[in-house]
This record gives C-alpha cells, sequence and structure tokens, in this order.
C-alpha cells in the first residue's frame, strides 16, 4: 500500500470500524483513533515530502498509476506536490478537531461520525488525486454526506438550507461535468490518446476556441464550492443550519476543494482560456470579496457573520488564482490555509458559545469576557487572525495575495486590487463589532452569569486548531517553501 | 437441418420446459399445498439462470428468423437475473395474497411467457418473429397488471394496458408493413440498404413509436403511472425493468444494424425525444405521493437517459446503454423492493408514510438510499458511472448543449430522489412504520440487488466486457 492511498483507506475502515461498534463510547473512540492515525499520516506525509522532494523534482511525488477503466482511459492516478499535502495536513487537523468538537452529539452518533468520515475520504481522495475522473468521484463523495449531516443534526431551517446546498453544489459538479468532458475530448488535440490524466493533458495544447468555450464551465463548476459571488448563497444557509463540526469541516477543508480545482484543473490545463476571461471573474470575484465583508458588517448571528466573512475571504483565493503571478498564488493557497484553520476555529468557539448560551445573536449577548474567558479570549484571537494582523497566518496570505495583485500593471487590475483591500478594514470593523459587542461590557443576562467551563475535548479541539494558526503566521518559511517549490514547477 | 442447431435455442426451450412443469404441478399438487409451488419455480427458474452462464456458440435458425449472438446471450443472462429478483421479492406476497386465491402457478406461468417473448422478442431476425415475441412479452403482463382481482385500481390498471399496448402493437405493425413495402422483406439482413424516403420515414417513426411505448418515452408515457400505481409491486417493477429492457436492446440492435442508414433522421428524433423525456419525467415525479408512481416517473426519466446512448451511434454508446441498463435493473429493482417489502407488511405506499423509517427500519432504509442515490448517479455506487459514461457517449459526437441539458436533468432529479432520502432520514413520525423482520426470499433479492449496485460500478471488467460483445457495431 502506497503512502497516499492510505489516505482512502484507512476512512474507510474507520468506517467499517465504526459499523461494528455499539454503544457512544466505542463509536467515539473509533473516530478518535481513526482521526488521530490520520493526522500522524498526513505529519508523516510532510516529512517524507521533504525527503523526497530535495532529492526528486518532477511535478508531482509519490504517484502511482492504475488502469480502471480501459474503454475510456480511466485510471486511478494518485500524486502529490507541495500543494496538495499542506491541504491535506489542513483536512486532518480538521477533521481531528471536529472530532472532539463533536465528543457531545448524542443523537445518532455512529451515523454522524460515518458521515463525517465519509465527507473527508472525498476531500482526501479529491487532493491526491491526479485523474480528472477519480476527482470528479471525489468531490461528489465529499459533498452528498453534507445532505444528511445538516438535514438530520442541524438546527433552524435545516431541510431547507441541507437542500439548497447539495442541490446548488450538485448542479455545480454538473456544469463541472460538461467541463471536464470538454477537456478530455480535447486532450487528444496533439495527435495522442484521449486522458484523463491532469499531467498527460498539461502537455497537451488544448484549442484555444475549446479552452473559451471550457474554462468558464469549469471554473464555475469550481468555484461555486468557493462561494464565487453571486453562487455563494448556498452557503451563509448551509453553515447557519448545520451542527458544529460540519460548519467546521465544511468552511474549513470543502470550500478549499474549489479553490484547489481551479488551481489544479482549470488554470493548469487551460490558461489561454483563463487569461481571456480573467477579467469577468475578477469583478465577480472581486465583488464578492466586497460584499461578504459588507454582509458579515450587518448580520447580527454570529454563523452568518462568519459565513459571508468566508465569503469574502475566499473570494481573496478566487481574485489571487485570476493574478497568474507566482506571489498572488503563493497568496492563495496560504489564504486557503489560514481561512481553513482560522474558520474552523471560529466555528468551534461559535458551537460553543451556542451549547451554553442557547442564542447566536450577538445582540443579545454580552459580557462573554467575563463568564467564559476561556472560548472569549481565543475567540479575540482567532478574530485578530481573521483581521490579517501580523503574527497570525492571515496577515502572511493576504500580504502576498495584494503584493501579487499589484504587481500586475495594467489599470484594471490596480483598480480591482485597490476596491478588494479596502475589504481588509471593513473586515476589522465587523470583527471588532462582534467582539465588542458579546465580548466586551457588562453581562447581560443574569443566567450567563454561570455557564459551564470549557471540557478537555473542546479544550484540545481548540488548541489543535489554534496552535496551526499562531504557528503559521511566526514560522511561515516551511510551509509557504513547500507551496512555493510546487509552485515554480507548475507555472513552467 | 440438424437437431442440435436446436441447442441454439436453449434458452427458450429451457424456459418453455419451466411453463410446462409448472402447468403439471398446478394439476398434481393439491390444494393445500400449493405454497409449495412458490419454491419450486423460483428454484427451477434459479437453475436456468445459472445454466443460462454456460457458452454457446452463436448461429441462426429458421432461415434467418432466429439469430443469436453473443451479445444476446448476454442480454437473456441479464433478463434473467433481473426477473430471478423480482421472483425473490415477490415471493413473500405470492404466499401471502396470491395462494390463498388459487391463483400461485398461474402468476409464474404468465411471467414466464412474458419473459419467453421477450427472449424471441431480442433474438428475432426478421420482423415476423420480433412481432410474435412483442405480443407475447407484452399479453400476459396485462393479465399480470390486473393480478389483484379485488382491487378495482388493479383491474383498472389492466385494461389501460392492453388497450395502449394494442394501441402500440398495431401501429408498430403498420409501421412494419409500411417498411415492407418500400423493402420488399421483412428480413432484419435485407432491410440494411433502404432509403430514406418519404415512405421508410413514415413506416420507421410509426414503428419506433410502437417500440417507445414500451420504454415509456414521451410522449408514449401516459399509460406508465396509472399502470404501475395499480398493477401489484411484482408486476410494476417487472415492468419497469425486465420489459423497459428488453426493448432498449431490441430498439438499440435495429438503430444501429438495420436503420443505420436512417442514422441522419433518427439522431435528430431522439435529440428532441430525450430532451422531452427528461424533462417530463422530471417535472411530474417532483410533486408525487405515492411512491409507486413516483417511481414511474423516475423510470420515465431514466428511460431519457439511456437515449443518450443510443443517439451517439457509436460501439460506445451502445455499450453504455446496456451497462446502463444494467445498472438500472439492479437499482431500481433494489427500490421496488423496498416499496413491496413495507407495502406488504403495512399496506402503506405513500412517502409521508415513510417519515422516521432509518429509527425503526435503518437497514431498508440504507437500501432504499443506496438504490436511490445509484438511480441519481452519486458515487461510488454504480448509477454515477453509468450517467458519467452515458454523457461522456454522447459528448464523443460532440452533442455537449445535450450533455449539459442532461446534467441538469440529473440535479433536477436529485431533488425528488432527496426527497424520499429526507423522509426516511430526516423528518419525525408520531406514527413510524414499525420493526419488522424481512423473510428470506426478501432478504435475499434485496442483497443481490445492493451487491449488484456496488460491484456493477468498481468493477470494470464487466464493462469492458460488455464493449467487446458489441464488436460487432465497430464496423
Amino acid at each position: 500500500m502506497d503512502i497516499l492511498s492510505l489516505f482512502v483507506v484507512v476512512p474507510v475502515l474507520t468506517i467499517l470500524g465504526l459499523l461494528l461498534t455499539k454503544g457512544l463510547a466505542q463509536v467515539r473512540i473509533v473516530s478518535m483513533v481513526g482521526s488521530i492515525i490520520q493526522l500522524g499520516m498526513a505529519i508523516n506525509l510532510v516529512f517524507a515530502y521533504f525527503r523526497e522532494r530535495a532529492i526528486n523534482d518532477s511535478v508531482m511525488l509519490f504517484t502511482r498509476d492504475i488502469l480502471w477503466f480501459q474503454n475510456f482511459n480511466i485510471h486511478y492516478a494518485i500524486g502529490v506536490d507541495g500543494i496538495s499535502v499542506a491541504l491535506l495536513l489542513l483536512t486532518t487537523i480538521v477533521v481531528l478537531a471536529g472530532v472532539f468538537i463533536s465528543w457531545k452529539v448524542d443523537d445518532l452518533p455512529k451515523e454522524f461520525f460515518i458521515s463525517l468520515l465519509v465527507l473527508s475520504t472525498g476531500v482526501y481522495g479529491f487532493f491526491i488525486s491526479l485523474d480528472l475522473f477519480t476527482m470528479f468521484v471525489f468531490y461528489e463523495i465529499a459533498v452528498i454526506p453534507m445532505y444528511l449531516l445538516i438535514g438530520i443534526w442541524g438546527t433552524g431551517p435545516k431541510e431547507y438550507s441541507a437542500m439548497k446546498l447539495t442541490l446548488m453544489l450538485m448542479g455545480a459538479s454538473s456544469v463541472l461535468l460538461v467541463g471536464v468532458l470538454g477537456i478530455y475530448f480535447n486532450s487528444n488535440a496533439d495527435g495522442g490518446e484521449l486522458t484523463f490524466n491532469i499531467l498527460e493533458i498539461a502537455k497537451v495544447n488544448i484549442p484555444f476556441e475549446a479552452q473559451k468555450l471550457f474554462f468558464p464551465l469549469t471554473f464555475v463548476g469550481f468555484a461555486v464550492l468557493g462561494a464565487l459571488f453571486p453562487f455563494h448563497t448556498w452557503s451563509p444557509d448551509g453553515h447557519a443550519s448545520a451542527p458544529t463540526a460540519v460548519s467546521m469541516l465544511h468552511a474549513g477543508v470543502l470550500m478549499k476543494l474549489g479553490g484547489y480545482g481551479i488551481f489544479r484543473v482549470a488554470l493548469f490545463l487551460m490558461p489561454e482560456g483563463a487569461m481571456d476571461w480573467s477579467w469577468f471573474f475578477i469583478i465577480l470575484s472581486a465583488t464578492g470579496v466586497i460584499y461578504g465583508a459588507f454582509g458579515a458588517l450587518r448580520q447580527t448571528d454570529l454563523k452568518y457573520i462568519n459565513a459571508y466573512s468566508s465569503v469574502s475571504h475566499l473570494g481573496m483565493v478566487l481574485f489571487a488564482l485570476l493574478m497568474f503571478n507566482k506571489t498572488a498564488y503563493n497568496g492563495a493557497i496560504l489564504q486557503s490555509l489560514s481561512h481553513g484553520l482560522m474558520t474552523a476555529l471560529f466555528f468551534a468557539l461559535i458551537g460553543m458559545i451556542y451549547g451554553r448560551t442557547h442564542t447566536r445573536d450577538i445582540t443579545k449577548l454580552g459580557g462573554l469576557l467575563k463568564v467564559i474567558p476561556f472560548i472569549s479570549v481565543i475567540y479575540v484571537v482567532a478574530g485578530m487572525a481573521s483581521l490579517g494582523l501580523p503574527g497570525f497566518s492571515g496577515f502572511v496570505a493576504e500580504m502576498n495575495i495584494f503584493v501579487g495583485a499589484f504587481q500586475n500593471e495594467q489599470l484594471f487590475y490596480r483598480i480591482a486590487t485597490i476596491v478588494s483591500v479596502s475589504a481588509i478594514v471593513v473586515t476589522a470593523v465587523y470583527t471588532l463589532r462582534v467582539v465588542g459587542i458579546m465580548l466586551m461590557g457588562k453581562v447581560t443576562n443574569p443566567e450567563y452569569l454561570d455557564l459551564p467551563k470549557t471540557t478537555w475535548f473542546e479544550k484540545t479541539g481548540i488548541l489543535l486548531l489554534l496552535i496551526p494558526v499562531v504557528g503559521m503566521g511566526v514560522a511561515p518559511l516551511w510551509i509557504s517553501d513547500m507551496v512555493m517549490d510546487s509552485i515554480k514547477l507548475f507555472m513552467q | 437441418m440438424d437437431i442440435s442447431n436446436f441447442l441454439l435455442m436453449r434458452q427458450e426451450i429451457m424456459l418453455l420446459s419451466i411453463v410446462l412443469l409448472l402447468i403439471i404441478a398446478e394439476i398434481f399438487i393439491p390444494n393445500d399445498k400449493k405454497s409449495s409451488i412458490v419454491h419450486f419455480a423460483i428454484f427451477l427458474f434459479g437453475i436456468h439462470t445459472i445454466l443460462g452462464f454456460v457458452e454457446l456458440s452463436e448461429g441462426s435458425l429458421f432461415g434467418g428468423s432466429f439469430q443469436t449472438t453473443k451479445l444476446v446471450y448476454f442480454f437473456k443472462n441479464v433478463l434473467n437475473v433481473g426477473v430471478l429478483i423480482v421472483l425473490l421479492q415477490s415471493a413473500d406476497w405470492i404466499q401471502e395474497k396470491v395462494v390463498n386465491e388459487n391463483k400461485g402457478s398461474e402468476f409464474f406461468i404468465l411471467l414466464f411467457s412474458s419473459l419467453l417473448g421477450m427472449y424471441f422478442m431480442i433474438s428475432a431476425g426478421d420482423f415476423l418473429m420480433f412481432y410474435i415475441g412483442l405480443e407475447l412479452g407484452t399479453l400476459p403482463v396485462a393479465a399480470l397488471a390486473a393480478y389483484e382481482t379485488s382491487k378495482r385500481i388493479s383491474s383498472e390498471s389492466g385494461i389501460k394496458f392492453i388497450l395502449s399496448a394494442a394501441l402500440a402493437s398495431g401501429t408498430a405493425l403498420f409501421g412494419v408493413s409500411l417498411l415492407y413495402a418500400t423493402s420488399g422483406s421483412i428480413f432484419f439482413a435485407d432491410i440494411t440498404t433502404i432509403t430514406a424516403s418519404n415512405l421508410t420515414i413514415l413506416g420507421f417513426v410509426l414503428f419506433f413509436s410502437g417500440l417507445a411505448f414500451k420504454i415509456s418515452i414521451v410522449p408514449f408515457h401516459f399509460w406508465t403511472a396509472d399502470v404501475y400505481e395499480g398493477a401489484p409491486i411484482s408486476v410494476s417493477s417487472y415492468l419497469s425493468v425486465i420489459s423497459k429492457g428488453a426493448a432498449v436492446f431490441i430498439l438499440m440492435i435495429l438503430l444501429f444494424t438495420v436503420l443505420k442508414p436512417l442514422m441522419h433522421i433518427w439522431e435528430n428524433m431522439i435529440y428532441g425525444l430525450t430532451i422531452a423525456t427528461m424533462v417530463i419525467g422530471n417535472l411530474f415525479a417532483l410533486r408525487q405521493q405515492n411512491m409507486k408512481r413516483f417511481l414511474a416517473f423516475s423510470s420515465i426519466a431514466q428511460a431519457g437517459f439511456i437515449l443518450l446512448g443510443i443517439i451517439s451511434g457509436t460501439q460506445l454508446g451502445a455499450t453504455t446503454a446496456i451497462y446502463f441498463v444494467l445498472v438500472y435493473i439492479f437499482s431500481n429493482l433494489a427500490a421496488f423492493g423496498v416499496v413491496q417489502a413495507i407495502s406488504l407488511q403495512t399496506g402503506k405506499e405513500n412517502m409521508d408514510d415513510y417519515n422516521g423509517l432509518y429509527r425503526t427500519n435503518p437497514k431498508l432504509s440504507l437500501v432504499m438510499m443506496l438504490a436511490l442515490f445509484s438511480l441519481a448517479g452519486i458515487p461510488p455506487v454504480a448509477g454515477f458511472f453509468g450517467k458519467f459514461f452515458l454523457f461522456t457517449s454522447a459528448a464523443s459526437e460532440g452533442y455537449y448543449l445535450l450533455v449539459f441539458i442532461a446534467a441538469a436533468n440529473a440535479t433536477i432529479s436529485l431533488y425528488y430522489y432527496l426527497l424520499v432520502v429526507r423522509a426516511m432520514f430526516i423528518r419525525k413520525n408520531d406514527n413510524p412504520i414499525p420493526f419488522f423482520n424481512s423473510k428470506i426470499y426478501m432478504r435475499l433479492g434485496l442483497i443481490v440487488s445492493v451487491i449488484g449496485i456496488f460491484v456493477l460500478g468498481l468493477y470494470s471488467p464487466l464493462y469492458d466486457y460488455i464493449f467487446e460483445l458489441n464488436g460487432f457495431l465497430n464496423q
């Protein structure tokens, strides 16, 4: 068994293990052990990656290729570069934190953790795939458990949100499907065989006419998952209804599939089409950045605030990806990682606050810093990371994005960049607004005076996310090197 | 003619013997032991199915009116497996309800006769054999649809079926006579040289309509929902998979070989029909409450997807269409099986009755969910692979717009499939269907379908095998 296939096999084994469990305790232990093993594998992969990178300078490492459906030339082809390794590490961290945060789930716990693991299997598979078909399979596997996770364990208008999310994402995947087929049937443009393999297709010059037609389909297909304006509406509703761990995985990991897919497929395989369409999508993503920020400013529900903030932050990822230079790409990937950790942290904290106060409306909360200091302090820290304070991961990412974006000398790019940068100010406003209303001041509701203390599993989950957020801010170089190496190879 | 040539008809002869054996058994088994006939029939058919996998040579009989190739043989095996699952799933119903009315053996006799008709239809080498097969395949089903004589709705569905089937056969026959008028022969081999004159086109369109009725392609679908709703569930599932599968198969063979000269005509025709079938099927399925009607409209929509494989006119498309039919047989039978089990136990057939099913009957709900996901085309179950390959084969001929519309329809279909999932998993119910254990036959039927749903998708050699069988289309 190779080091990458384990990322699919181990979650599947964990699911099979869960099927055999009886009782809440066993379910918790099996899912915890499974996710710890996954985290271990990811850390091991990082070291293995550095060892291998030193001696091997091909684009993808640890590649493996097994023929699957020969008539379509479909392979089970896997391989990773620094970007996928970083995202795999992120996923394992968020999954483990999610398991800890969901410790208290008692309604159908077995089914909950199984769905969670199916989702993570899809995500892992997506990040390691080099074959468009396999990638597409894993994409859908990652999306569909969301329906059950939100529908069964969610709150509020959960049926509506779950259905909306699933249909919008599946609708996007059907757009993507046409794009993928378009790429496939143009992969023999240089006289070779039809293939789904990304590395093979990258060597082929897909005709410009085809690129112009299929780039927007592929881009939109992925970008819906990355909450591209105006296809972002599934995201706030979905977050608001989802249970805590699902929001974490959803914002932390699932939405990253969008940016990754755009980078790996749309931009990599159809660069000329991307150039041709970039103005249009830059306008959309810059609108998303601003719109998300102002949306967050007006919301009073904590989850909606963070959902709109995600729209804004992920808009920056898409924005940076369309800038076509190394610095901006680097920023986009770092922003994906940073946002993944930070938002997961936010949603974990919101889940804890909601679990104690039973409201997410900030106008009804106040003075929480006095009663639940641990949660509140971490919330402030996460907020600082979100508004891009130096020393946290967000700063490194946004710095790279805007420096990269400003390198484009045309007036259009300059204006778009300036417009997007202004969102940082708004981010500061809405973050501080929440901190001010919710954490500072007097305790408004006497019932809040004795709220339960944070438990060990909550603390573990939070620290798991907090440490990398700070770590990325203080020592960004190792991860930035890993990403930058891969971008360099990619740009050739 | 050497007597051993008759071995080419081995499947037909065996099935005919089973029917005769059942008639004899019906005479000699005393009335109080009639329920044993169910075991007897399933046992015989099981052996028949297994023997079907023994290799057989290709050839033709009766001066070319009966043909058998490896592909035809494979498809007969597919039908056998499907019918076997239908039998397993309906065994309990027959034992509990039908045998008491002294109609146990007739059910099997009628069902097997109909299957025999399908055999002849797909082995036909001329239009005469084709028409005999078509009629033999259809008439017994009308009797089966009206099988629950105590229910008015069942008789109604029988009448509806026979009337519309007669009209469809008549139309097809008229089309055949026009084709005969232009080509001067009823043998498929001679017709391949026809040219597109007005008369041939008219003949072809009429003939196509007759088959489109069996596949329930829009606008020939009106009978579907009413008949499915009224007929016993076993018969609905037989109609929705076996009868439809056989018709798709023969339609495809005819279009790809005999009617190839008219390709530029049927391509455009099927283009429109595909869109109409998918859209209408989906739109009507959205608001259905009765599970049988729901599955009826979903099966209409699925027929639209099958046409996607046919429209490409390539070996790849043909392979995928057959593969998709295979996948569809297993998925749809799993769904019908659950509906059957619940209806038999509680008599409930509405979607609202399924609310909260997961909490009381988790296994049945899981089977249902997998079946619906397969129908909707969600990985890792087989339906995804079937749909993806259908889209690929249509796109290989440049039908990107059609693929786009089809993919959008797949998303719409996901909505109503999720409605059932929502009912079972998310909705709460004060009065849920209580826990029950299915009997052994039903379990076997469901397990076989679920295994099929998984294996067909992930195990690729099967697809390659069908591809090789289709080699004759590669000219």
